[in-house]
């Protein structure tokens, strides 16, 4: 990993769609060797796939989505990985993080309407071993996803000309 | 009557580009590649806390130097990144974007009939400030065969007994020129044999893509006679704010101090509370967008290159100067033919003086798509040819 992988994972991670060629173009490095490169970080699962950002309030499909806090005692050896492996296997389930502060583990959990949600919490998190205690947020709008602000920015007047 | 307007003003030639501009306006779906500003917004924080001041009631005229909180942050950031030393309190003034520390400068050192030497092609203002001073503008040209640097022996051939001061701009806005320090050597021994003051314009300093920029005034023992003009517009995405700044020797300093005084009194305070705030944290910010002007050059110029359109590899600033010498068109022909038929707006070469006929100057502080769909239309306008 050097300052060169660093530059095609930030193009990458900016527009996957870019060809190899045309991030050859802009760092100045051979095409052969971007491509090379990227393998190499695909193969080291650097790379995870690629993907395309979507404000799907806006594509409308009706899905709500809700933050999950919750507290869990951790297993001894393990700590809090077995019952964040095992809650990861949900398709539901779209992020999971141990954090810090009064939860320990946060979800955020996606489905086709809140009844959807709730049961998914009550019925498959909320009785898990070691769970003690959850929280339930509903997100109720998404403003920002990932560095992708979600207004729609008027454009600002720019002259056509200036020296 | 009486002719109202002053023969000064009136010496003083019009904008090249009045009719483009007003060709450009009145056309819908227009690429422009003729702006000389950064595309990103002013990174937020620098807003926010100039949004906040104006909310504690910062709204008041500065001292006439510039807030002294500015100064200081200014003294040690020049201090670190260039190796330059100019005390906030007695070589240093905050001005109202570079051009008015350009128009004090030229004030403060030029007696009526001084030449100014002026390396061209250049921004649109030099040589009409110096007009405007009572001096008289003298080009020199930086040639496309010495990479647009200024060459000592072409400066040596302008310097008559009347030379009072160079006037340089490096990374150069329209060439994309960088003077590294071994270029500026032989200026250097140039300048202080004649005796010259040297202006040195380095608004683009953050915006050299290989190696370090280097201050003129660290070169040799150019401080003592050296003006170095500097501002907060192209590093930080802030042209709107009108933040530029003047270090020079004392003497050189109070003389343009006086003047500012008079034209200008400060530098608008939310602008210098902003800049300050450019300074404590918007490095990363200034960083990325850096990082963003070098990836759209390699590959605009690459696209240049390969439409036809030949042109250097520019080392700063964020302007590719193209050659249209194989189109068979002048750089006049060839950008109001490109804006009309292909909505392409740049800006012909000559206008920005001697060195720049026969090429265009193509801002590509726009985005990576703007750029691709231009070479597309430019290609097109070529093969119509």
């Amino acid at each position: 990993m050097d300052e060169s992988d660093l530059q095609i994972l930030r193009i990458l991670e900016e527009n996957s769609r870019l060809s190899a060629e045309e991030i050859a173009t802009m760092t100045t490095l051979d095409p052969a060797v971007v491509q090379a490169r990227i393998r190499a970080l695909e193969d080291a699962r650097i790379i995870r796939r690629y993907t395309a950002a979507i404000n799907w309030e806006k594509a409308g499909n009706g899905e709500v989505a809700a933050i999950i806090e919750l507290k869990v005692s951790p297993e001894r050896d393990f700590g809090y990985d077995r019952i964040a492996e095992r809650l990861s296997r949900f398709n539901q389930v779209k992020t999971l993080r141990l954090i810090t502060g009064t939860y320990d583990l946060q979800l955020i959990v996606t489905g086709k309407n809140m009844q959807e949600v709730s049961r998914f919490v009550s019925e498959h998190v909320a009785p898990m071993d070691r769970i003690r205690e959850t929280a339930t947020h509903i997100i109720m709008k998404s403003y920002k996803e990932n560095g992708n602000t979600f207004f729609e920015q008027q454009e600002t007047e720019r002259l056509p000309f200036s020296f | 009557m009486r002719d109202p307007v002053s023969e000064r003003a009136q010496a003083i030639p019009p904008s090249g580009i009045r009719r483009f501009f007003d060709l450009a306006l009145t056309m819908e779906g227009v690429i422009s590649l003729g702006v000389g500003e950064p595309d990103f917004s002013t990174p937020w924080n620098i807003c926010e806390s100039s949004i906040y001041s104006i909310e504690q009631g910062a709204t008041s005229y500065t001292s006439n130097r510039g807030l002294q909180s500015l100064r200081e942050a200014l003294s040690r950031d020049l201090s670190r990144r260039y190796r330059l030393t100019y005390n906030p309190d007695r070589e240093m003034i905050i001005t109202s974007g570079v051009s008015e520390a350009l128009d004090i400068a030229i004030r403060a050192i030029t007696n009526p009939g001084d030449e100014v030497i002026v390396a061209q092609p250049s921004y649109v203002s030099y040589a009409p400030c110096v007009t405007l001073a009572g001096g008289i503008p003298v080009p020199v040209e930086c040639r496309e065969e010495d990479r647009f640097k200024l060459n000592p022996d072409a400066l040596a051939e302008k310097i008559t007994k009347k030379t009072k001061a160079l006037m340089i701009n490096f990374p150069n806005n329209p060439t994309g020129a960088v003077m590294r320090k071994e270029d500026l050597e032989p200026i250097a021994d140039l300048v202080i044999d004649n005796d010259l003051t040297l202006i040195s314009d380095e608004v683009y300093s953050e915006l050299t893509y290989e190696g370090n920029h280097i201050a003129s005034a660290t070169v040799g023992d150019l401080w003592e006679r050296t003006i170095t003009l500097n501002g907060f517009s192209k590093a930080y995405a802030m042209t709107g704010w009108r933040i530029g700044y003047l270090c020079a020797p004392q003497a050189i300093c109070d003389a343009a101090l006086k003047i500012h005084q008079y034209v200008m009194l400060c530098a608008p305070a939310m602008g210098q509370v902003a800049a300050l705030e450019a300074l404590r944290s918007a490095e990363d910010d200034k960083n990325r967008m850096v990082d963003e002007y070098r990836l759209r050059r390699n590959m605009f110029v690459a696209g240049l290159n390969r439409i036809g359109l030949s042109c250097h590899v520019p080392e700063g600033a964020f302007y590719a100067f193209p050659s249209v010498k194989k189109s068979g068109l002048s750089d006049a022909e060839f950008a109001e033919r490109l804006l009309k038929e292909q909505k392409v707006a740049v800006v012909p070469g000559s206008v920005l003086g001697v060195g720049g006929q026969n090429h265009l100057r193509c801002a590509y502080a726009v985005s990576r798509k703007s750029l691709s769909e231009a070479l597309e239309r430019m290609e097109t306008f070529i093969e119509g040819l």
